[in-house]
């Protein structure tokens, strides 16, 4: 069953999430956050976007690989339905950072390594959505889409996280020699809401994700009583 | 000596000029209350379509 016997992980996630969206804004700041100023509370909302994406990805890549593994039909949409709710907040991230880079940077794009390495993995994403659409065959699908998930994932880590982090100059905070997270939050109260914020995000949009593959194995369960019927 | 008063008096204040800034109006208490709403709305959203796919799994058992 792709329903995850759970209740309280979806409460934990709204009152997670109500705590992060309304505190969030009135949290008061340390004095000096730079040319960030008031934006800086973005770190509540834009960056738990693609801490999430990166669980929901890895949780859809062991499933990817349990499927190769065992052959389960549901294993396989469970991993569909989590990466397409990755990309979802892959995509998310990439907005809300194009609207807050245009404002702090004065540009939407720059060429950043952690913006071209998105650019890439978000690229290589798009492919796990072609393959998942223009291939016919059910069950070739199902095992082109996989083996392609489990390349592309640790690619799109190693772009995304770890060239960043090597990478000598980037403008993006938390990669190479930049400023991170540590180096504004002076008072130590913004992890009162930024880890619940990376905690409720990724749980919310897992729940989005259950739905979705809930969905998707009644669908099948359907077309097979008429095939049978 | 009373420049040494005002830049005390000046130095006193900065570090809660953007705070309140952000705060004088209370007009920041608008926008999270929008956000509440929008928020319990998709909240109530998901909760009703995750009580649809229940009923139509526990139909289709």
């Amino acid at each position: 069953m792709a329903k995850i016997p759970y209740k309280w992980y979806k409460i934990l996630a709204i009152l997670l999430l109500g705590y992060t969206l309304i505190y969030g804004l009135l949290i008061p700041l340390p004095a000096d956050v730079g040319m960030l100023d008031e934006t800086i509370r973005n770190l509540f909302y834009h960056v738990p976007m693609w801490f999430g994406m990166m669980i929901i990805l890895m949780i859809a890549w062991i499933y990817s690989i349990l499927y190769l593994q065992n052959q389960n039909p549901k294993h396989e949409i469970i991993a569909r339905a989590l990466t397409f709710t990755g990309i979802l907040m892959g995509l998310c991230g990439l907005f809300t950072g194009m609207f807050w880079g245009y404002n702090t940077w004065g540009s939407p794009w720059t060429n950043d390594p952690k913006l071209n390495g998105v650019a890439v993995g978000m690229t290589m994403y798009a492919g796990y959505w072609l393959i998942q659409k223009s291939v016919d065959d059910g069950e070739k699908k199902a095992r082109l889409a996989s083996v392609y998930n489990i390349f592309i994932f640790p690619l799109f880590i190693a772009l995304i996280f770890v060239m960043p982090k090597l990478a000598k100059f980037s403008i993006h905070p938390g990669s190479g020699e930049s400023v991170n997270f540590k180096t504004y939050n002076k008072t130590y109260n913004m992890e009162m809401v930024f880890y619940p914020a990376i905690i409720g995000w990724t749980l919310f949009f897992v729940w989005i994700a259950e739905i979705r593959a809930r969905y998707e194995i009644l669908k099948q369960r359907k077309e097979n009583e008429k095939l049978f019927a | 000596m009373k420049n040494f008063l005002l830049n005390t008096v000046i130095a006193d204040i900065t570090p809660q000029v953007t705070e309140s800034l952000f705060r004088t109006s209370g007009k920041i208490y608008v926008v999270v209350g929008i956000l509440t709403i929008i928020f319990s709305l998709i909240t109530i959203y998901l909760i009703r379509l995750d009580a649809k796919i229940t009923k139509l799994e526990t139909a289709s058992k």
